[in-house]
C-alpha cells in the first residue's frame, strides 16, 4: 500500500483541517465538512435478477436497493457501507477507506455475471452538510423538493446544485446530507456553499458525523 | 405631496410636466432615480417604493431639473411628432441611420444605469409546495386560510410590503369589525400555520409551464449588512395548484390634457387619505362612469377636502350614494362630462360639458370648475396578466368593459377582483371556495369549514362602458388625449396608426408604442384596444389583446444573476495538480470548464518565448503535461468489442489484452465527433478516452445508443475521467525518466507504442499507456485522483536530472500540429468527414459504423469538398492567423471566391518556420500549388503541402 500521506483529497488545498480547529461561532446554522477518502465504489448489473441482488448481499450484508431514490445501509447512514440507488442498473456504493480496496471482493462475486465493479472513489468529492439551514442552503441551488414530506432519510437523488451535477444523500433528519460531486467541481461547489451558507454562520468541521454542533468522531489526515 | 410636491417627473416624448396617478405598480408616469452610486436603480415608480430613513430618489429624463427642463421644448414641436415619427422622419438616406440613431438614442431612455459593479448580493430561493396564493388581499388571505387550514404546504405572496391588498386604503368592515383587523387576525392565523409560509414584498412576476412561476422579493436590508445579506431573492415556486388572487386596477377616463400633474385615479386619492393620511390635493373634481369613485368623494369631503362637483358621465345616479354625496354639499353632475384639464405644472381648472340624451356627444352647456386635483375612474380592469401567462384564455365582458379570466389551461383558480368580483363580500366568498378548492386538488381536504366571515355587499348601479369622452358635436376633439401615458401616446396616434394599416393590434402596439413602456400599459391598454376597435369598427374581442409578457413589474438583472456573479460566474474545473501549476505560475486556458495551463513563462519571457522552449524540450530532453482532463469512459461486457466496432470507424475484434488502438467517431450524418485512444484492459474490459471537451456529450451519446438502440448489447458504461490523474512524459529522455521510477521493463521491444501497462510508479499504483500526441515517444502515466500531485512532483524531481519541462496547451498544439494530428473541435467543425481529413485509413470498409452510410452519399463524396492540409507560408517567419480565409486567385479587390480557411497556425521552434493547416476545397488536388489569405493589412501567399511537418516516417514515435 502506498504512503498515506502522499495523498490529497479534492478539497485538501482549503486548509478545512486547520479552518475547523480555529475557534468558531457556536451559533452556525450550517455546519460543512470534507469527508475525504471514502471508498467509493460503481456498480452496473440487472437488478431485476434476485442472483444479482443476493451476490451483493453476501458480500457487503446489504442488497442494492430497488425502489428509486433510495439508499440501503445501517440505520443512520454512520458507518458501514451503504448502497445508493443511481438508475435501475446503477448504484454507488459507498463505505470505508479507500485504500482498504473493498470493491476487490465484490468483483470476484460477481465475475461470472454480466456486471460491472469500478474503483470510482476518487472521481467524487464528498462534502457533509448539516445545521438547522442546510435545507435552506440547499434550496438556493438546487431544483429538488427538499421538504421533509417529499424528501427525507435514506433518499437520493442526482441532481443539480448551483451549476454542478451532484448525488444528494440525506442522513439523518436534523437535517444532515452528503453531496457527492465530481472531483474538479469541488472546489467550485465548496466555495458556492460557503457564499451561499454565509447568512447563517457557517462552522467548518473535521467529521461527517459531526451534526449537532459537537465535535466528535475521527479527524482523518 | 404631503408637503405640495406635484411634478415628479417628465414625459418620455414630449417632456411634459408629470405628477403621481396611482398609488401601486401600475404607475406610468412618477419615475425615479432611486438611490445613488453603484446601488442606484433607475426609473422605479414612486409608488411602489417603500419610504426608509435616508432614501435618495431623484426625478428621471429632465435637465437641469424637473420644473426647467430643456426638453419641455419638445412639447412645441410635438404636432411634428405623430405616432411612426423616427420610422417616417430618420429613412433617408438609410445610411444616415448610423449617424441619427446615436442622437436619438440619447434623447431616448429615462433614468441612468449604474457605472460601478453592484455591491448587493442577490439570492435564488427553490421552492414547492400545494398551494401558492398570489396576492394577500381579501381573497387571497381568505384563499389562504382555507388551504393553510387543510394542511397543505401554502406560500402567500403579495407585492406590497403590507398584506391586505385593497382593504389597506378603504375603511370597509368585515363581520361588522374593521376590515384590517379581519386582516390582522388572519396574517396571526396563517403565521401559526407550520406549513405556511408569508412573503410579503414579493411580487409575482412570471408563469410558466408546469405551474412553475417566479417570484421577486424585496428584502430591506440595513446598509451594515450590504454584502451579507441578500438585498432581493428570486423564489423560484413549484405549485401543485395556484390560487391567483392579483387584484383589479383602475383606469382612467381619457379627456383632453388628462396627464396634467393632479389627475390621478380616484382609488388611488381615496388611497392617500385612508392609507397615508395625504390629501391628494386641496380641490378634488371627483370624474367616474361607476359607482365606486363616489366613495372617494364622500372619503374626500369627510377629511375636509374641498370637493367642488362630481361629475358622472351616466345620466342616472346610484340612490343611496348621491344621497350620501349631496349631504357633504358636493354637487353630482349626472349626464356631464370633464372634457379638458388647464393648467402646466398643476390642473387650475376643467371644463365640464353636459352630454347629449344618448350620451353620445359633448354638445350641451358648458362650465368651468376651479381645482388643482382631478379624481378619474373608468371602472376596473382585473389584474389577468398571470392568468394570462399561464396560457389561459381571456373573455371581455362587455357590461364592465374589460376582460376577465375564462378558460384555464394549467392548474390555477382566479379568485377575488382578478376574477371580476368587484365587491368584498364577493371577494371572501371567492377566496374561500378556491382556496380549499385548490387545497382539495393537491390532495388536501379538511372537514367542517368555519362559517366565512361576511361583509356589505352594496347594490350597485352599472357602470357605463365609456373609456374616452365622447366628442363635441362636430366630432372634431382639440388637444392631447392621452392614452398611454407612459410613452406619450395619444387617441390620435392609434387612429393615424390604423388609417396607415397597422390594423392589427400587436402592429398598432409597435407603431405607436402603445404598452411598451416599463407599466407596460396597466393602466391604458384596455383604452387603445378599445380606441382601435372603432376606428376600425370592430367590437373589442374582435381586436384581442396584446401578449401578456413576463415580467409583470420590473426584475433586476441582480435578481436574475443571483449569486453566479465573479468567480462562481461558472465552475471552474481543476485537476488534481491545479495547485503545482498556479505556484509555478503557469497562465491558465479555459478548455470546457477546465483551467488548464496553457504555457509556464518564466521571469521575462514572452508567450511565444516560453512555448518555444517547451516545445523544443519536448522534442530535445522531456517535457511533461498535465493530461488529467481527457475524458475517461470505463467499458465492460462480453459485447464490448461489438459495442466498439459500432461506434469507432475502425475495427476492434482483433485488439489484444494490453494493447491500445486510436479510434475515430463519427455522428450518424458521417461527420468526425470525436476522437482518442481506446485500451482493451481484459477480456472484456475496455478504457475509452476522448478529448477533454467531449468527455461528457460522448458518454451521453454512447448511453444514448445503448440505452435506445442496441438495448440487447451487453455492456456497462460508467465515467471514470475523475477517477484518475494522468501525467503525460514525451521525449527522447522520457524512457530514462521513468524507468528510474517503475520496475516496468519500458524498452521498445517490450513496451512498443500503442501498448498499455498496469504498474507501479513511483510506488503507486499505476496504469501506464505508451501514447503520444507530440510525436515522441511518450508515456502517459494514469494514478488515483489522490495521488496526482504525488505522482507529478515526483517525476518533477526526479526529471531535474533531464532538463524535465513542464509544457501547457498552446506547446501541446504545436507539437501535435507538428506531426498534422487533428484536434477535433478545431481542424472540425461538425461538417468534416474522416475522408475530408485524409483518414481514409482508419475507416473501415468491411463492417457498419455510426455514420458509415452517409459517407456514400453523394455530397459526402464531392471531390471539391474541404479537406485538410498543411499550408507553408513564403515568408517562414509569417504567422497565418487561424481562421483566415483561403482564396486561390489574388483580385485587386474583394469579392473573392473563397477555397478554404486556416484551422491552426502556429510558429514551430522546431521547424524554424510557420506552419498552418487548412481546410481548402478539393485541397489535396492542389498539393504544391500557392494558395493567397487576404487580410486586413496583408496578403500571404502560402503553398499548399501534406499535413505533417515533423518526421513524417515516425521514427521518433517507435523509438
Amino acid at each position: 500500500m502506498p504512503d498515506r500521506y502522499r495523498r490529497q483529497s479534492p478539497l485538501a488545498h482549503l486548509g478545512l483541517v486547520a479552518r475547523a480547529s480555529e475557534d468558531q461561532s457556536a451559533e452556525a446554522g450550517v455546519v460543512m465538512a470534507e469527508c475525504p477518502f471514502c471508498a467509493q465504489t460503481g456498480l452496473r448489473g440487472d437488478g431485476s435478477l434476485a442472483r444479482f441482488g443476493n451476490a451483493v448481499k453476501t458480500v457487503l450484508g446489504i442488497a442494492p436497493p430497488t425502489e428509486p431514490n433510495t439508499v440501503t445501509g445501517p440505520e443512520d447512514f454512520a458507518d458501514g457501507a451503504r448502497i445508493l440507488w443511481l438508475g435501475p442498473d446503477e448504484w454507488l456504493i459507498v463505505g470505508g477507506d479507500v485504500d482498504a480496496e473493498p470493491s476487490g471482493a465484490l468483483r470476484l462475486a460477481l465475475s461470472d455475471r454480466h456486471a460491472a465493479v469500478v474503483d470510482v472513489s476518487d472521481g467524487r468529492a464528498v462534502i457533509a452538510l448539516s445545521g438547522p439551514n442546510a435545507r435552506d442552503v440547499l434550496a438556493k441551488g438546487c431544483p429538488l423538493d427538499l421538504h421533509p414530506r417529499a424528501f427525507g432519510p435514506g433518499r437520493c437523488a442526482q441532481t443539480v446544485l448551483a451549476k454542478a451535477h451532484v448525488i444528494l444523500h440525506q442522513i439523518d433528519a436534523s437535517p444532515s446530507y452528503e453531496i457527492y460531486v465530481h472531483r474538479s467541481f469541488a472546489d467550485y461547489l465548496w466555495s458556492w456553499l460557503e457564499d451561499a451558507a454565509g447568512e447563517f454562520g457557517v462552522r467548518i468541521s473535521n467529521s461527517r458525523s459531526d451534526r449537532n454542533g459537537l465535535l466528535g468522531g475521527r479527524v482523518t489526515p | 405631496m404631503a408637503i405640495g410636491v406635484s411634478v415628479v417627473g417628465r414625459s418620455f416624448k414630449y417632456h411634459r410636466p408629470r405628477g403621481v396617478f396611482s398609488a401601486g405598480v401600475e404607475e406610468p408616469i412618477a419615475l425615479i432615480q432611486l438611490g445613488s452610486g453603484p446601488q442606484t436603480q433607475p426609473n422605479m415608480p414612486a409608488t411602489a417604493v417603500e419610504l426608509s430613513d435616508g432614501l435618495v430618489a431623484n426625478s428621471v429624463h429632465c435637465w437641469p431639473n424637473v420644473n426647467r427642463d430643456i426638453g419641455a421644448l419638445a412639447q412645441w414641436l410635438s404636432p411634428f411628432m405623430p405616432a411612426g415619427f423616427y420610422y417616417k422622419t430618420f429613412m433617408w438616406p438609410a445610411r444616415r441611420w448610423m449617424v441619427y440613431e446615436r442622437y436619438i438614442r440619447n434623447a431616448a431612455g429615462l433614468g441612468t444605469a449604474p457605472t460601478e459593479a453592484d455591491p448587493d448580493i442577490y439570492d435564488k430561493m427553490h421552492v414547492h409546495c400545494d398551494v401558492l396564493v398570489i396576492g394577500g388581499g381579501p381573497a387571497g388571505l381568505a384563499a389562504a386560510l382555507a388551504a393553510g387550514r387543510s394542511g397543505a404546504r401554502v406560500i402567500v405572496a403579495d407585492q406590497q410590503p403590507e398584506f391586505g391588498g385593497q382593504l389597506l386604503g378603504e375603511r370597509l368592515e368585515i363581520d361588522g369589525g374593521p376590515a384590517m383587523a379581519w386582516v390582522a387576525a388572519a396574517l396571526d392565523e396563517l403565521a401559526g400555520m407550520d406549513e405556511v409560509g408569508l412573503l410579503p414584498r414579493t411580487t409575482a412576476f412570471g408563469y410558466y409551464d408546469h405551474n412553475f412561476v417566479a417570484l421577486l422579493e424585496r428584502r430591506p436590508i440595513a446598509a451594515a449588512e450590504t454584502g451579507r445579506l441578500a438585498r432581493e431573492c428570486l423564489w423560484k415556486v413549484r405549485a401543485k395548484q395556484v390560487v391567483l388572487a392579483t387584484g383589479a386596477i383602475e383606469r382612467p377616463l381619457i379627456f383632453a390634457n388628462n396627464d396634467r400633474p393632479g389627475v390621478m385615479l380616484a382609488n388611488a386619492a381615496r388611497t392617500y387619505v385612508n392609507r397615508y393620511a395625504v390629501a391628494p390635493g386641496n380641490t378634488v373634481v371627483v370624474f367616474t362612469n361607476n359607482d365606486d369613485a363616489y366613495r372617494t368623494a364622500i372619503v374626500l369631503a369627510e377629511v375636509g377636502v374641498k370637493v367642488p362637483a362630481l361629475v358622472d358621465v351616466r345620466a342616472f345616479a346610484p340612490g343611496a350614494l348621491r344621497e350620501q354625496v349631496s349631504a357633504h354639499g358636493i354637487e353630482v353632475l349626472n349626464g356631464w362630462s370633464v372634457i379638458n384639464a388647464h393648467g402646466g405644472r398643476r390642473v387650475r381648472m376643467v371644463d365640464v360639458v353636459a352630454l347629449d340624451e344618448a350620451g353620445a356627444a359633448a354638445s350641451g352647456s358648458r362650465r368651468s370648475i376651479d381645482c388643482d386635483t382631478v379624481a378619474v375612474s373608468g371602472g376596473w380592469n382585473p389584474a389577468v396578466h398571470l392568468f394570462s401567462q399561464s396560457g389561459g384564455k381571456l373573455r371581455f365582458d362587455n357590461a364592465r368593459a374589460c376582460f376577465v379570466p375564462d378558460v384555464s389551461v394549467q392548474s390555477e383558480r382566479s379568485a377575488g377582483s382578478c376574477a371580476g368580483i368587484f365587491n368584498l363580500d364577493g371577494c371572501l366568498e371567492a377566496g374561500f371556495e378556491v382556496g380549499a378548492a385548490a387545497a382539495a386538488d393537491a390532495g388536501f381536504t379538511h372537514g367542517a369549514r368555519p362559517k366565512r366571515p361576511r361583509a356589505e355587499a352594496p347594490e350597485e348601479q352599472p357602470m357605463r362602458p365609456l373609456l374616452w369622452v365622447p366628442p363635441p358635436s362636430n366630432g372634431k376633439r382639440f388637444g392631447k388625449h392621452f392614452v398611454d401615458l407612459h410613452n406619450d401616446v395619444t387617441i390620435a396616434d392609434i387612429e393615424l396608426a390604423r388609417h396607415e394599416g397597422y390594423e392589427s393590434v400587436e402592429l398598432t402596439k409597435r407603431y405607436t408604442t402603445l404598452g411598451m413602456g416599463l407599466d407596460q400599459g396597466k393602466t391604458g391598454n384596455v383604452h387603445g384596444l378599445a380606441v382601435l376597435a372603432e376606428a376600425r369598427g370592430n367590437p373589442i374581442p374582435a381586436v384581442g389583446t396584446t401578449t401578456f409578457r413576463p415580467p409583470y413589474t420590473p426584475v433586476s438583472f441582480g435578481a436574475l444573476a443571483g449569486r453566479d456573479v465573479g468567480d462562481l460566474y461558472d465552475p471552474s474545473r481543476r485537476t488534481p495538480m491545479h495547485r503545482w501549476h498556479e505556484q509555478a505560475g503557469a497562465v491558465f486556458e479555459d478548455v470546457g470548464q477546465w483551467k488548464r495551463p496553457r504555457y509556464y513563462p518564466r521571469s521575462g519571457e514572452t508567450m511565444g518565448d516560453a512555448v518555444d522552449r517547451e516545445c523544443l524540450a519536448a522534442r530535445h530532453a522531456v517535457g511533461i503535461l498535465d493530461a488529467s482532463t481527457l475524458g475517461k469512459i470505463d467499458i465492460q461486457g462480453p459485447d464490448a468489442a461489438e459495442f466498439l466496432n459500432r461506434v469507432y470507424t475502425n475495427a476492434w475484434d482483433r485488439l489484444p489484452v494490453g494493447r491500445c488502438r486510436y479510434g475515430l467517431m463519427c455522428t450518424d450524418d458521417g461527420m468526425v465527433f470525436d476522437d482518442g485512444v481506446t485500451a482493451r484492459l481484459g477480456d472484456a474490459h475496455y478504457l475509452m478516452s476522448t478529448t477533454s471537451g467531449g468527455a461528457g456529450r460522448v458518454l451521453s451519446w454512447l448511453e444514448e445508443w445503448l440505452q435506445t438502440e442496441w438495448p440487447t448489447l451487453k455492456v456497462y458504461l460508467n465515467s471514470v475521467t475523475e477517477s484518475w490523474a494522468t501525467a503525460s512524459v514525451s521525449g527522447p529522455l522520457a524512457r530514462a525518466l521513468l524507468a528510474g521510477l517503475t520496475k516496468t521493463d519500458l524498452s521498445a521491444d517490450a513496451f512498443p507504442h500503442l501498448g498499455v501497462r498496469e504498474a507501479v510508479v513511483a510506488h503507486l499504483p499505476a496504469r501506464i499507456f505508451r501514447v503520444s500526441f507530440t510525436g515522441e515517444v511518450s508515456f502517459e502515466i494514469s494514478v488515483p485522483a489522490r495521488y496526482g500531485m504525488a505522482l507529478w512532483t515526483t517525476l518533477m524531481e526526479a526529471g531535474q536530472a533531464y532538463g524535465i519541462t513542464p509544457f501547457g496547451t498552446e506547446a501541446m498544439h504545436v507539437l501535435r500540429a507538428e506531426k498534422g494530428y487533428i484536434i477535433t473541435g478545431q481542424d472540425t467543425d461538425g461538417s468534416v468527414t474522416p475522408i475530408d481529413l485524409g483518414m481514409d485509413w482508419i475507416v473501415s470498409k468491411k463492417k457498419d459504423f455510426l455514420g458509415r452510410r452517409s459517407l456514400n452519399r453523394v455530397d459526402a463524396m464531392r471531390p471539391d469538398r474541404k479537406q485538410l492540409v498543411g499550408l507553408l507560408t513564403d515568408d517562414p517567419s509569417d504567422v497565418l492567423p487561424e481562421g483566415a480565409q483561403i482564396v486561390g486567385e489574388k483580385l485587386p479587390q474583394p469579392p473573392m471566391p473563397m477555397i478554404g480557411h486556416v484551422t491552426s497556425s502556429y510558429y514551430s521552434a522546431n521547424l524554424g518556420r510557420s506552419i498552418a493547416l487548412a481546410l481548402i476545397k478539393g485541397g489535396r488536388d492542389r498539393i504544391g500549388k500557392t494558395v493567397f489569405a487576404p487580410l486586413v493589412d496583408r496578403t500571404v501567399s502560402a503553398v499548399i503541402v501534406k499535413p505533417g511537418f515533423y518526421d513524417p516516417e515516425g521514427a521518433r514515435l517507435h523509438a
